[in-house]
């Protein structure tokens, strides 16, 4: 099998082999598919028909549809788990769809690029210009990152909407990042966030 | 062309246990023509059952007794292909109400022998379900591995969970929908009338005459063909191109390529299909709503089929069943907790995509008929 990506490998370790989770923009299901390996009741809802019909044709349980809109779908408590990763920056209502997470799951792990990492700080203050970093490779007037967040944003808006911060990652490049200063340093952070 | 329909041979059971219909009538037995195909294992847990569409029949993937053409789902089930018969016993029946040697309105009347002709009681898609289930019991398969169906083998298949969710771990629903729509009732009767309008219909007793109702069968054929289109498919197949002449005629000759594909494509249909079948059928479809016994509540109708595996696909150039209404029962599905995936493929045939050369089609159908097995 294919090496999962760094933070997905990092949230396929922390979820229990009982749980039903759903992966929200679950790409081709790689995720799930290690999910599944260890027992875990794994679902997607996935935007681009490709990917779809790539995750349902390796056998799994993935409906086409919009993360701003068709959450809204599930039931309350449907699954232990919702994921989202690398796609909260790229929604309408960053705010609301993590209202919908805590619906339908009582945990969610929140993944993103933190754009208050020092390479997109340098890029800003020395080039005057948008950052095109390893994790936000694509320029400003075609990226779909239309919601940059940083570190220190979303724990204000869970501490804002009242939400529990259980656990958090920080990742520099593939490795693990100190917390410390993790507002600088960590490139990506995943947050096991509850209800 | 009729008596010609009648006179094939088909393998068939005859099962001599009365079906109770939707419409409180009773059918003192019932014979179901069937074809299957691959090996049945030990165990009976590889069976498929295939649900064929309004004019389909049970030739999924041999070629018809009456015309010689391959079976209608040839370049999907067989030996290495989606449907693998190597590894799964595939089973198609003709369905109850039609012309390919199930119980319908061509059959004998037991006490006159005479065909019921609209004697025939009018039957429902879970009627046609519990003929199925009925032949199932007759082979010894108390389970299936998969009901796969497109367009009104769909809802079958949807009916299928809804009706014995037990008896079935995956369902694969393709280009279909869970009701009828007033869209979808509105072509339909359009259909019959044009029957019903034509004098050999004989309010439905031509059997014994030479004078079957192919003109207005025909017709039928190809109001319905349109809606099996999409309008950029016509365009790029048709045109507005003539047909076999440079100039109009200023007449009322097929001038146009499109008038004389559907002249041809309505009166090719009447060499294979009986005018009372199409009207049970296409009757059947317009009672089909899921939701109806639950108080409209779609979801009610998948309340015990929450462990059973949902697939269902839709095409975006189909507009007689639109992904909106395949949308509709993956929201009733996901409210039950059922296991559904579902996506919309772009292909350019309309809602007849679901027959043709779609690949990515090939690849779902393969693997959510993969999922779950050991």
């Amino acid at each position: 099998m294919v090496k999962l990506r760094p933070d997905l490998a990092i949230i396929a370790d922390a979820v229990p082999a009982t749980a039903r989770v759903l992966d929200v923009g679950c790409g081709d299901g790689e995720l799930m598919a290690a999910l599944q390996g260890k027992g875990v009741d794994a679902r997607g809802l996935e935007i681009d028909p490709d990917n779809v019909t790539a995750a349902i044709a390796r056998g799994q349980s993935v409906v086409q549809g919009d993360a701003n809109r068709d959450l809204a779908d599930y039931p309350d408590d449907a699954f232990d788990y919702a994921i989202l990763s690398q796609t909260l920056q790229t929604t309408e209502r960053p705010d609301r769809v993590i209202d919908e997470l805590l619906r339908i799951a009582p945990r969610a792990f929140v993944s993103f690029p933190n754009f208050a990492h020092w390479r997109v700080r340098l890029a800003l203050l020395w080039n005057g210009r948008m950052p095109v970093t390893r994790l936000l490779p694509v320029a400003w007037y075609e990226t779909p990152n239309i919601h940059h967040v940083t570190v220190s944003d979303f724990r204000d808006l869970v501490r804002m909407k009242g939400i529990a911060v259980e656990r958090v990652w920080h990742l520099s490049g593939d490795r693990p990042a100190s917390d410390a200063a993790a507002s600088w340093r960590a490139e990506h952070a995943i947050f096991l966030i509850a209800r | 062309m009729a008596s010609l329909l009648h006179d094939i041979r088909h393998q068939s059971v005859t099962i001599n246990a009365p079906l109770p219909l939707d419409s409180g009538q009773v059918l003192p037995s019932v014979t179901i023509a069937y074809q299957s195909y691959g090996a049945l294992d030990a165990d009976r847990s590889n069976a498929v059952l295939i649900c064929h569409a309004l004019t389909g029949d049970q030739y999924v993937a041999s070629d018809h007794p009456g015309t010689g053409k391959p079976g209608w789902w040839a370049r999907m089930v067989g030996p290495g292909k989606p449907i693998d018969t190597d590894r799964f016993h595939v089973i198609c029946a003709n369905v109850l109400g039609s012309c390919m040697g199930t119980s319908g309105p061509a059959t004998p009347d037991a006490a006159t022998g005479a065909p019921l002709g609209m004697q025939f009681p009018v039957i429902t898609i879970t009627d046609m379900v519990r003929a199925q289930a009925m032949l199932l019991d007759h082979l010894g398969i108390s389970r299936l591995h998969a009901v796969v169906g497109g367009s009104m083998g769909g809802m079958q298949t949807l009916a299928w969970a809804a009706t014995y969710p037990d008896r079935l771990a995956s369902a694969l629903v393709i280009a279909s929908a869970a009701r009828h729509s007033a869209q979808n009732i509105a072509f339909h009767e359009v259909g019959r009338q044009a029957i019903m309008a034509d004098p050999d219909w004989q309010n439905g007793q031509y059997y014994s005459s030479a004078r079957p109702p192919t003109k207005g069968l025909a017709v039928a054929r190809m109001a319905a063909h349109i809606t099996y289109l999409s309008e950029a498919g016509l365009t790029e197949k048709f045109g507005r191109r003539l047909q076999a002449r440079d100039i109009k005629s200023f007449g009322f000759d097929a001038d146009f390529q499109i008038e004389s594909y559907l002249r041809y494509q309505g009166l090719a249909f009447t060499d294979r299909f009986d005018a009372n079948a199409y009207l049970y059928i296409t009757r059947a479809m317009d009672y089909f709503d899921l939701a109806d016994p639950h108080d409209g509540r779609l979801a009610g109708a998948f309340a015990g089929a929450k462990d059973v595996r949902f697939t269902l696909v839709s095409f975006d150039t189909d507009w007689l069943y639109p992904t909106s209404e395949s949308r509709r029962v993956v929201q009733a599905l996901q409210s039950v907790g059922a296991a559904a995936s579902f996506v919309e493929l772009s292909a350019p045939f309309g809602h007849d995509s679901f027959l043709l050369d779609v690949p990515a089609l090939d690849r779902l159908v393969a693997g959510s008929l993969r999922a779950g097995l050991a």
